[in-house]
């Protein structure tokens, strides 16, 4: 559809919010809360938090929980019962003041999920989620969007983004045929829009590396002594799995007590020793800097060759959470500038 | 609910348990609902989740050929969490079975030519399965050759089959195990699989070698087949990395940019060539 533009006022914001809330939507947005700023299901409006630079952690979670039940099981007098979960019931979520980033990350969850089998747990949660982002109008020395084809002002996975005006009201660009529904439905919250121009109050983040070369020299540089030399401080505590919009590395675990339990799905980081050990004992990647290897080569090399999408939306949260200070963007920069042979 | 679930495994009963060496078993599974049975199709060189509920899930090839019709059979050896799970397991129990998945042994592109099979340990059965297969297709093949070694006798698996392979004319079985391995009554090789393959030395010519092993003796048997002659792209191999889903989203088999569980698990050695080191 054609992008409308509308205003939104503070005051009519909280009321949006609300009436989002009030229709049966659980809401994710950010509060700061314990020294730092983090999603929540269902806040009030007056906690939700419009001055953070990033949050802790990401919105994956909403299509991606932490931890999945695939199904249950039961034993019986058959031997077992599976008793499946009816995903249809999953609730409907809208994820309240997303960062550009973040929205844009869903595009790249939606390809992992589906380039091949397709995985209806996954898009169960996604067809029920709704995203309402928010423009940067600051960033900090850790974001690098404008160096992976985003912006803080980008458009991409939002269906309303918001962009908070000098004058304290917000730019409002509905942007899908969800974000009209939400539009329409509250549209008395809305007024027309009068050529606003967003892009004089966005953060100005520099562009810091041509993430093409970063990609083509990663073609040729798997041996390359980089590797080793940058990850001797990595501690592989998988943090920056955790932290990041678009990691979706799982394990599938069973929990159970006298034969009743279920099967899950949960999170899980190429940086641990174990994600690859064989029952052998045999580890194809059995040193950190291997594994460290695999993150930068799946998010630079491997996805955009298989799948065609950079697997970092340059949050930065990868390099805020990292126990030793490993810095994605510098050795981003670095391997841009890396001589390999062809 | 008719949403289709990909983690859900179907329920197979199993029918028979024949221990083949020591904590080395073989199940032969039976479909519980019989409908999922006639729709599951697979090939040769396919894989699949194995579960126990409350054991958890792990991955082993169909050791059945696709020709032998109404059930499927997995060997494993007990190592880990899940083949223990598995090893308490009685004729009647419920196994989970998720797949068919990956890629497959072209046995179609063989056609009129020599198979030369080689396996090591408890690598023949993801063997067992394309061995059966052709030979229950054997007019469409040429010579074919099996070289199978473990590191003692008792190790040998399947030794009902390799009696029923040794007795047929029209397949030539080479036993080995390794040295120290032999018992008085032992009547095969003795050595180690690439040094056997090396003395039997198969021809090149019209061949097509399959080899299947730990990695050390896939390693030591390569090039043995390049000194024999064969070509990198008719030499097959499968490799084992660990998985859980095995439909290319849980992010742990992969090998540079190929996921073993869709791009394999059966690769060529001109395909090894082209790929990291990371298996």
């Amino acid at each position: 559809m054609t992008p409308e533009k509308k205003i939104i006022d503070r005051v009519a914001l909280d009321k949006l919010y609300e009436s989002l809330k009030a229709a049966g939507n659980k809401m994710f947005a950010p509060v700061f809360r314990n020294e730092q700023t983090d999603f929540e299901y269902n806040p009030n409006a007056s906690e939700i938090s419009y001055n953070h630079i990033q949050t802790t952690q990401s919105v994956k979670n909403t299509v991606f929980p932490k931890i999945e039940n695939l199904f249950r099981f039961e034993s019986s007098q058959k031997g077992v019962d599976l008793l499946n979960i009816d995903f249809t019931k999953v609730p409907r979520v809208v994820v309240w003041n997303a960062h550009p980033c973040d929205a844009a990350a869903f595009s790249a969850l939606d390809s992992v999920f589906n380039w091949d089998f397709k995985d209806e747990i996954y898009n169960s949660r996604r067809e029920k989620l709704a995203v309402i982002g928010m423009s940067c109008i600051k960033a900090d020395e850790n974001c690098f969007c404008t160096s992976v084809d985003l912006n803080p002002g980008s458009v991409k996975g939002s269906d309303i983004l918001l962009t908070p005006l000098a004058n304290g009201t917000y730019l409002a660009e509905i942007l899908t045929e969800q974000g009209k529904a939400i539009a329409d439905a509250n549209a008395s919250l809305f007024t027309a829009s009068n050529g606003e121009n967003k892009e004089e109050v966005l953060a100005k983040v520099e562009k810091q590396f041509d993430h093409s070369k970063v990609t083509e020299n990663l073609a040729n540089g798997f041996e390359n002594p980089f590797w080793h030399e940058f990850s001797l401080r990595c501690i592989g505590c998988g943090a920056c799995a955790y932290v990041c919009p678009i990691c979706t590395c799982f394990d599938i675990q069973d929990e159970s007590k006298a034969g009743n339990g279920r099967r899950l799905r949960c999170w899980d980081s190429c940086g641990f020793g174990l994600f690859t050990l064989h029952t052998s004992g045999h580890n194809p990647r059995e040193i950190q800097s291997q594994r460290w290897r695999q993150r930068v080569m799946h998010k630079f090399s491997y996805q955009p060759d298989r799948n065609e999408f950079i697997g970092c939306v340059g949050c930065g949260r990868c390099s805020r959470a990292c126990p030793v200070d490993m810095n994605i963007l510098e050795q981003l920069v670095a391997l841009e500038k890396l001589e390999v042979a062809k | 609910m008719s949403l289709s679930n990909i983690y859900v495994p179907y329920l197979m009963e199993i029918e028979s348990i024949t221990e083949e060496a020591p904590e080395v078993r073989t199940f032969r599974l039976k479909f519980k609902n019989q409908e999922e049975g006639e729709n599951f199709n697979f090939k040769a060189g396919q894989f699949a989740e194995y579960s126990v509920m409350g054991g958890g899930e792990s991955t082993f090839c169909i050791a059945s050929p696709p020709t032998r019709a109404g059930y499927l059979e997995c060997t494993f050896r007990r190592t880990g969490r899940v083949t223990n799970a598995l090893s308490k397991l009685e004729v009647g129990d419920t196994v989970g079975l998720r797949g068919p998945y990956g890629n497959i042994f072209p046995i179609e592109e063989w056609e009129g030519k020599n198979l030369l099979y080689i396996a090591g340990g408890i690598a023949l059965p993801p063997m067992r399965c394309v061995i059966w297969n052709t030979i229950d297709k054997r007019e469409k093949y040429k010579d074919i050759t099996i070289v199978y070694g473990a590191r003692t006798v008792n190790d040998l698996v399947y030794k009902n089959e390799l009696k029923e392979w040794e007795e047929r004319p029209d397949i030539n079985l080479i036993t080995t195990v390794d040295p120290g391995g032999e018992t008085p009554e032992w009547k095969g090789e003795v050595g180690f699989v690439p040094t056997i393959v090396d003395k039997v030395a198969p021809k090149a010519e019209n061949t097509i070698a399959i080899v299947c092993g730990p990695p050390i003796m896939i390693k030591f048997t390569f090039p043995v087949l390049k000194k024999l002659g064969f070509a990198d792209e008719n030499i097959f191999t499968t490799l084992e990395n660990r998985m859980k889903c095995g439909f290319g989203k849980c992010g742990r088999c992969n090998v540079g940019k190929y996921y073993v569980c869709k791009d394999g698990p059966v690769f060529t050695l001109s395909q090894l060539n082209n790929m990291p080191a990371e298996y």
